[in-house]
């Protein structure tokens, strides 16, 4: 029988999975976007066991959003990578250290 | 539907910046005059609509999912006032460079919908839209720029750390969803508060409490990471740096308003009764902010990035405000956050004004004798600055003043003590920057002048060198622009004396 802590559990295991992505990947930007769009995925993933075990629609109504926020997000994240690419030919996490101080 | 007319100033706006939006591709003027008059229309025109609405009773539209009360019809007049400011001091600066100046204009817009949003929002639903909205039209903002490597790096970094706190707060939303099994901030506020009332009676009210508290850790990071709080402001210097300075200010003034309001409604309107748990975070994050932004800051050379490490500061008093949990700390850091959007707009607005033809005035020695150059500038510059410090008889002093008072009030003693130390500690870089600009001489003139700073001695010298001719000379100003930082000047001096223009608002929006 599967519950809802199971659902919750895969969420969290996601969500764990998608943060340590984006501060561990020390290698490709595009890993950081791949986990940015895990890390909603997860939280889709809790809102619609919610919605289902309380039975109220709403919750599924926000993954609706969610999901259409996080292609906008991927659209834009898409296109500022390609600026950087062009101004910098690279697209290495390690590269990106013109602005410290 | 009967109440759609309490949105009427977004309908307007939202509407008026896909006209905007068309208009400018029929536009070949390289500098855009139609698209900056029609936005400039566009914001004076709601902005008269956001002002018709003061004073008006409470009222909520689309089942609850938006509200219109006194906080959010005064903070939206704030926000679109200063981005009208914001906008005319932009548009020599865009004006002069490879910046797409239509799409700056209506990504200015389109954030500016977004603030309003979460100033109106009454549904976790709602926020998070109003949010996004704001964030990406920010990120896009950034990266404007396109030729700047440094403006893709600093995009770059905002868009992964902004999607990141969006994701944190996301998942704190849908942990309280669960908890609660409501997106309606009041009905979450209701069952809450019956659940931590039933305490450990039945399993139900225990698990809606836990998972109300999980819920709110996320939240807090979310929250803290968007307001720019220590131990999550790491994007902001690099940010305000690596920004287009017209962005930069954009993003530290009317940015920070919807911030705040986007605190109250999560953690005043919807979680109140777990006022203890997330005042003990709260503390932690201000006291932080207050340390690390004040001393942080001297060491930079940078102006924007002073700046930046300035708002960090600016935000851990805002946060002492909320922390203090009375109607009275939330009026002062109310107070604190639109004090602090006008006088860092001034602050801003005169650096763009000095980066006229070309030259980019972000190193601090950049305003080296400013007060020869153009005393306009200097003085205004030098008011907003004293401001940001906390000198009487100025705005900041009686924003700093209330929040402080606020806290006492709250037995929270630790933290004022922290936050008076720090301002003094603080005081020394704005003062820093005074003495650049009435006590030096411009930078052209004296070579020997970078090293008196202890700053960076080849790296000015390039400056002088590559740019020497418009910096010693005095600076042209538009009439405009001369007219804007005047009376934005002069409302950083008059508020100050006159407090109570401003915080009779604030303290009727929590009565």
């Amino acid at each position: 029988m599967i519950t809802l802590s199971h659902y919750l559990a895969l969420g969290a295991i996601l969500f764990c999975f998608s943060v340590v992505g984006i501060f561990l990947n020390r290698k490709n930007v595009i890993i950081l976007l791949m986990s940015i769009e895990l890390m909603l995925l997860s939280v889709n993933m809790n809102f619609v066991a919610f919605s289902r075990f309380l039975g109220d629609g709403a919750g599924q109504i926000f993954v609706f959003f969610i999901l259409t926020v996080a292609a906008a997000e991927a659209a834009i994240g898409l296109a500022i990578l390609v600026v950087l690419f062009r101004n910098r030919q690279t697209i290495n996490v390690g590269d990106l250290d013109e602005l410290k101080g | 539907m009967n109440n759609l007319h309490v949105a009427t100033p977004e309908i307007f706006l939202l509407v008026a910046v896909c006209t905007v939006l068309v208009v400018d591709l029929f536009q070949t003027d390289k500098r855009r005059v139609v698209t900056y008059w029609l936005s400039q229309a566009t914001l004076v025109i709601t902005l008269a609509l956001c002002f018709g609405q003061l004073g008006d009773e409470p009222v909520t539209a689309f089942n609850g999912a938006y509200t219109m009360d006194s906080m959010s019809a005064t903070l939206k007049c704030w926000i679109l006032g200063i981005a009208l400011l914001g906008f005319l001091y932009s548009r020599d600066y865009i004006g002069e460079r490879d910046i797409q100046n239509g799409e700056y204009y209506v990504l200015g817009l389109f954030g500016v919908g977004g603030m309003m949003i979460m100033v109106s929002a009454n549904n976790m639903l709602s926020i998070y839209l109003g949010l996004e909205l704001l964030a990406l039209s920010l990120y896009a903002m950034v990266a404007l720029y396109r030729t700047s490597s440094r403006a893709a790096e600093a995009a770059m970094k905002y868009f992964v750390l902004g999607a990141l706190a969006s994701g944190m707060l996301l998942y704190g939303m849908s942990m309280v969803y669960g908890a609660t099994g409501s997106l309606d901030l009041a009905t979450i506020n209701n069952i809450i508060a019956s659940a931590v009332e039933g305490g450990s009676d039945s399993d139900e009210s225990v698990y809606r409490s836990l998972g109300a508290r999980f819920g709110l850790t996320f939240i807090i990071v979310g929250v803290a990471f968007k307001l720019g709080a220590v131990p999550f402001h790491m994007w902001l210097p690099d940010v305000y740096e690596g920004a287009p300075t017209s962005v930069t200010l954009y993003i530290a003034t009317a940015p920070k308003i919807a911030a705040f309001a986007m605190v109250i409604r999560l953690l005043v309107d919807a979680l109140p009764t777990l006022h203890s748990d997330w005042q003990q975070m709260l503390a932690i994050l201000a006291a932080l902010s207050l340390i690390v932004g004040n001393l942080v800051a001297i060491a930079q050379s940078n102006i924007k990035r002073m700046l930046a490490y300035s708002t960090i500061s600016h935000v851990g008093f805002l946060l002492l405000g909320i922390v203090a949990g009375t109607a009275e700390g939330y009026s002062a850091a109310m107070f604190y956050a639109v004090t602090y959007a006008f006088t860092t707009l001034a602050a801003f607005g005169v650096l763009l004004a000095i980066s006229a033809n070309g030259y980019e005035a972000d190193e601090l020695v950049s305003l080296s004798g400013l007060a020869r150059r153009k005393p306009l500038l200097a003085m205004v510059m030098m008011l907003s600055l004293i401001s940001l410090a906390g000198v009487p008889p100025l705005v900041g002093f009686y924003a700093k003043l209330s929040v402080l008072k606020a806290v006492i009030g709250a037995d929270f003693l630790w933290l004022a003590v922290v936050g008076v130390i720090m301002s003094v500690i603080g005081a020394f870089y704005y003062l820093r920057a005074i003495k650049l600009m009435y006590f030096d001489e411009p930078i052209a003139d004296t070579v020997e002048v970078s090293e008196t700073v202890g700053t960076d001695t080849t790296k000015d010298n390039e400056a002088i060198v590559t740019s020497a001719p418009s910096l010693s000379g005095p600076i042209a100003v538009r009439g405009d622009v001369g007219l804007g930082l005047a009376i934005n000047g002069a409302a950083v001096i008059l508020f100050g004396i006159f407090p109570g223009l401003i915080m009779a608002a604030c303290i009727r929006a929590f009565t």
